[in-house]
């Protein structure tokens, strides 16, 4: 009876978990991808209506502790099936522009997504397991997408090579942190009396594990060859939605398991997100394919994500969370036009260069192009400048005044390359004519809402903040155990 | 009074939004011509109603991010009422200056010059520091584009250098703000962060010797960029030179202020200790400025360079009065930022109107004009005296004052400032008047020259204005230093008493050596104190 009535509390992803089902039938009758995508845009649509509505209702356990519900849990699975929702408003022009628009490619996105849901309310190790696992089963596919193309393959078996060696991180620290604790629960193992070195070693294997799915340096080798030679499409559902869940999940992790322990591991995590913001922002300077450079990029981005997480406070976890969102919206925006444009000749057309003159051509989406640099670069007034303020004033409340210096240095180096596109945009003549389609209304629609929201969280985050702030407060331990803001 | 304020900061914003609807140019022109001179005649009885020594028109919203105390807090007080008007001044003379320069994407280009001028009056009149971090990023990306789209051949590099010079600095603050911030809220209010500036000032609000030295020179390293102090000036050359004629204005006349007003307006009164420490090092800076500018300006082939260059040496006396602690020299610095606003923005419109008559800026190109366009050559002439500081126009007045106060400056306690900054004046002299006779004076050389037009209408109509407040400020200067008398008194001494309570407080035992020696607060000093 009691779990019948828990079932409401994953509404979302047995939602997106029928859809994806329901999609993979539709498309099995039916040679017309539309309407897997029009499903698929209306179950991610009705899901996301019912994960919102739970951010609102007071956080909890559900199935004998192996969920956690409503606070961070629902916020977390708001962004990811926004982001999912944004993504694939955005992929039909570029798949049917590319020739690739076939009904899997939407039944895979539900089912990865179902992982993400799953994931960011996981409560005990296997749940999380299975959720990354689902997540990241079917993003092995979606990045492999294009059978023709050589570096879509190659992509594809790498990420799936390296994927498979970070799940074997991490089943095996979810193996030692049982045998350490004698539970799965995360809320359990904080209990754990004797953190010997079965403990650590349990701890240290499934950092190992999260810091590759976020692909923080020294784990990022996958990320720039799968997100370069991935469809456009699902690199901006790589880069968003699975990177926004994975750490949702560390975030539980931390906040729910580790939160006694907090001083051991806050120099690991700034250290990475130091070696993350340099490596991820110096790389990214001399990347040409714009694809590669957002790649580099969203490194660097994950480095001052580490650097919230590495801060361990409520506070720095609701900046993390403010952050992810700001983060889904730029870059979910910046995929899209690099999808708009990529589409129309062909997949070479992803250098930097090649945008020269195009923002009078397309003064719109020049225009939000802009937003998302400008955004992601981090200036006043957009939603990244934000981001970047909470996080850092978190951090520096918690005395980690010196990564936050190196965290401002790096942002300092990022401002170039995002700088050269909205450049190139602008300031360089067009050396060739192009004879490009205009973009449809549906998509110019999404991109201008994207851009609208980045400009209203950054200049009216108050709503949000506080929304986050009250989840964060409900789905970690920090407050319950009296450990300060 | 406080709503139209706002309605005078928001107006050029909402305008540039309007300009979407518009398609056809001279409409565009015409309405940003008339919103500018709207917000100028609307600003009017600010200050007119303006009520010196205290804040005035001050309203508070806010807070804006639950848990963190950042009020969007605007108040004009005598510190920013001359350089507001400054801002609504010149909005009118940059769309006019463009009317015929800029030819390509005109809509775009009168939106970035109006959300330019929203982003500088929040900047002058906004009283949190977080706000004026936020309202100062609103004027950078405008003057990216600003340069980059519509300026000179090497555009692109300049506006890149421009862009990242300024942010290392302002990035770099950001961390230092948010470290004052945090510092001020479990200081003063109850663990929120806070960034008003009437709690950053208050005289409870003491940071730690060691903490103010870190703080003042990540602030100070910013600001020091924006002046340019040298050796941070090397952005400044290459975009005024490059960027066009209205951006070249901006520029001189209202961007370059924000680094001098958030010297005096944040960064001395919250590390007044580290400030007063620092003050011979940075006068030092500042005098170095004056006689480097000076010099390289005098070597200059190209007028807009040599223009730009001489902005350095006028904007090293800025720092100079700004850092000798005393009411004469910091009313001089005042007023110098408005008169170097005008005599410098002025040069840029006349050399700008050279360029579009014959499209070189090189000095050689020209020669002889006075007998062939007069009145520019009056204008010019008046722009120039101005410039060099001869008594009866604007610029005697301001760098009189500075060398005066500076003269008699307790913290700088030395007449060598004085002796070396007053050498600036001399060469200013030297470089512009030399400039000014191989442009103006001598036989017309070049065959182009000979059938130059003189000022149309609107050209005149532009300068006069600027013209008229360069002798009004030259001869009645007190209508204009009134503004901030009373307040700057007050502001010095808050201070000096409040870095001397710091000094008191400090305990010799807990300093680092370094920071006891730099502080003098040695066993002996305290002793002396105490009694």
């Amino acid at each position: 009876m009691e779990s019948t009535a828990e079932l409401l509390f994953i509404l979302p992803a047995i939602i997106v978990a029928i859809g994806g089902v329901l999609v993979m039938m539709i498309d099995a009758f039916s040679d017309d991808a539309d309407k897997s995508y029009w499903t698929a845009t209306a179950v991610l649509g009705l899901a996301l209506i019912f994960s919102i509505r739970d951010m609102f209702i007071p956080g909890g356990t559900a199935f004998h502790d192996m969920m956690v519900y409503g606070g961070i849990a629902a916020y977390g699975g708001s962004v990811v099936l926004f982001g999912t929702f944004l993504c694939v408003l955005l992929s039909r022009d570029y798949l049917k522009a590319i020739g690739y628009h076939f009904g899997e490619m939407y039944s895979m996105i539900l089912f990865a997504t179902t992982g993400m849901v799953i994931l960011v309310g996981a409560n005990t190790l296997i749940t999380l397991f299975l959720g990354i696992e689902t997540m990241s089963v079917a993003l092995y596919v979606l990045a492999g997408f294009i059978k023709k193309d050589k570096a879509g393959i190659e992509a594809a078996l790498k990420y799936f090579l390296l994927g498979a060696f970070a799940t074997g991180f991490l089943l095996y620290g979810i193996a030692l942190l049982y045998g350490a604790s004698g539970s799965i629960i995360l809320t359990d193992i904080a209990a754990t009396e004797n953190q010997g070195v079965l403990f650590w070693m349990g701890v240290a294997m499934l950092f190992v594990g999260f810091f590759f799915k976020i692909s923080a340096v020294p784990f990022h080798m996958w990320t720039p060859d799968v997100y370069q030679g991935a469809p456009t499409n699902i690199t901006a559902y790589m880069a968003t939605a699975a990177k926004a869940a994975t750490i949702v999940a560390f975030i539980l992790v931390l906040g729910r398991a580790l939160y006694a322990v907090q001083s051991e591991w806050t120099t690991v995590l700034s250290t990475i997100a130091v070696i993350t913001m340099i490596l991820g922002n110096l790389i990214a300077l001399v990347q040409d394919n714009i694809k590669r450079m957002l790649a580099y990029s969203s490194i660097a981005h994950v480095g001052y994500i580490l650097v919230g997480l590495a801060a361990g406070t409520a506070t720095a976890y609701s900046a993390v969370m403010y952050y992810i969102f700001a983060y889904t919206l730029m870059n979910v925006g910046a995929f899209g036009v690099v999808a708009y444009f990529e589409k129309q000749k062909g997949c070479d057309f992803t250098s930097v260069e090649n945008y020269a003159g195009l923002g009078y051509k397309f003064p719109l989406l020049g225009v939000l192009m802009s937003i998302f640099m400008f955004s992601l670069i981090g200036v006043p007034p957009f939603a990244g400048f934000i981001g970047k303020y909470l996080v850092f004033s978190a951090a520096i409340a918690e005395g980690l005044t010196a990564t936050v210096i190196v965290a401002a240095l790096a942002s300092v180096v990022a401002v170039y390359y995002y700088l050269r596109v909205v450049i190139y945009m602008y300031m360089h003549e067009a050396k060739e004519s192009y004879n490009f389609v205009p973009p449809t209304l549906a998509f110019t629609v999404t991109l201008t809402i994207i851009a609208a929201l980045i400009l209203y969280f950054g200049i009216i985050p108050a709503g949000l903040i506080e929304v986050i702030t009250n989840g964060v407060s409900s789905s970690t331990m920090l407050e319950a155990n009296g450990i300060s803001y | 009074m406080e709503l139209l304020l706002h309605i005078v900061i928001l107006l050029p914003l909402v305008g540039a939004l309007t300009l979407i609807f518009f398609n056809n140019e001279h409409i565009i022109k015409v309405f940003s011509l008339v919103l500018t001179t709207a917000t100028f005649v609307l600003s009017l009885p600010l200050l007119l109603n303006f009520i010196p020594g205290e804040v005035n028109y001050l309203s508070v919203y806010g807070p804006m991010v639950p848990g963190i105390d950042v009020k969007y807090i605007v108040g004009l007080d005598g510190l920013s009422m001359l350089l507001f008007m400054l801002t609504t001044f010149f909005g009118p003379i940059v769309v006019l200056s463009g009317w015929s320069y800029i030819k390509d994407h005109i809509r775009g280009f009168y939106a970035m010059v109006m959300i330019l001028q929203t982003g500088s009056l929040g900047v002058f009149a906004t009283l949190d520091l977080f706000m004026f971090y936020i309202f100062f990023e609103l004027t950078q990306i405008p003057m990216l584009f600003l340069i980059g789209i519509w300026g000179g051949e090497n555009r692109i590099y300049a506006t890149v250098k421009f862009f990242i010079y300024t942010l290392v600095g302002w990035l770099l603050m950001l961390v230092a703000l948010i470290y004052v911030g945090t510092a001020a809220g479990n200081m003063l209010n109850d663990g929120v962060f806070t960034t008003d500036w009437r709690i950053l000032t208050s005289p409870e609000f003491k940071l730690g010797l060691v903490e103010q030295t870190w703080l003042f020179v990540t602030f100070g390293f910013a600001f020091c960029i924006k002046i340019p102090i040298m050796p941070f000036h090397s952005w400044l050359p290459l975009a005024h030179t490059e960027a066009p004629t209205p951006g070249s204005v901006i520029l001189a006349a209202i961007s370059l202020k924000m680094g001098t007003y958030a010297v005096i307006r944040y960064l001395l009164p919250l590390f007044p200790n580290a400030a007063i420490s620092f003050a011979p090092a940075i006068a030092i800076l500042g005098v170095i400025g004056i006689i480097y500018g000076a010099l390289v300006a005098m070597v200059q082939k190209d007028v807009k360079k040599l223009v730009a260059y001489s902005s350095i040496s006028h904007m090293g006396f800025i720092v100079l009065g700004m850092f000798a602690y005393n009411t004469i020299a910091m009313q001089g610095a005042i007023i110098q930022m408005v008169n170097h606003g005008l005599a410098t923005g002025a040069l840029f419109l006349i050399i700008g109107m050279l360029y579009e008559r014959r499209h070189t800026r090189a000095i050689s190109d020209f020669g002889g004009l006075s007998s062939v366009v007069p009145v520019m050559a009056v204008m010019f002439m008046i722009a120039t005296l101005a410039s060099i500081g001869l008594p009866g126009l604007n610029g005697f007045v301001g760098e009189f004052l500075i060398l005066l106060g500076s003269f008699n400056s307790e913290v700088l306690n030395s007449y060598w400032y004085v002796v070396f900054a007053a050498t600036g004046v001399i060469l200013a002299a030297v470089y512009m008047l030399w400039m000014f006779r191989r442009v103006m004076f001598g036989p017309v050389t070049h065959e182009e020259n000979k059938n130059m037009k003189d000022l149309n209408f609107r050209e005149i109509a532009l300068l006069t204005p600027i013209m008229i407040f360069i002798v009004w400020i030259g001869i009645r200067p007190g209508d204009f230093l009134q503004y901030s008398e009373v307040q700057v008194e007050q502001y010095l001494q808050d201070q000096l008493d409040k870095a001397a309570e710091i000094t008191a407080e400090a305990h010799y035992q807990e300093l680092p050596g370094w920071a006891s020696r730099f502080y003098d607060i040695t066993p002996q000093v305290v002793e002396k104190i105490n009694e």
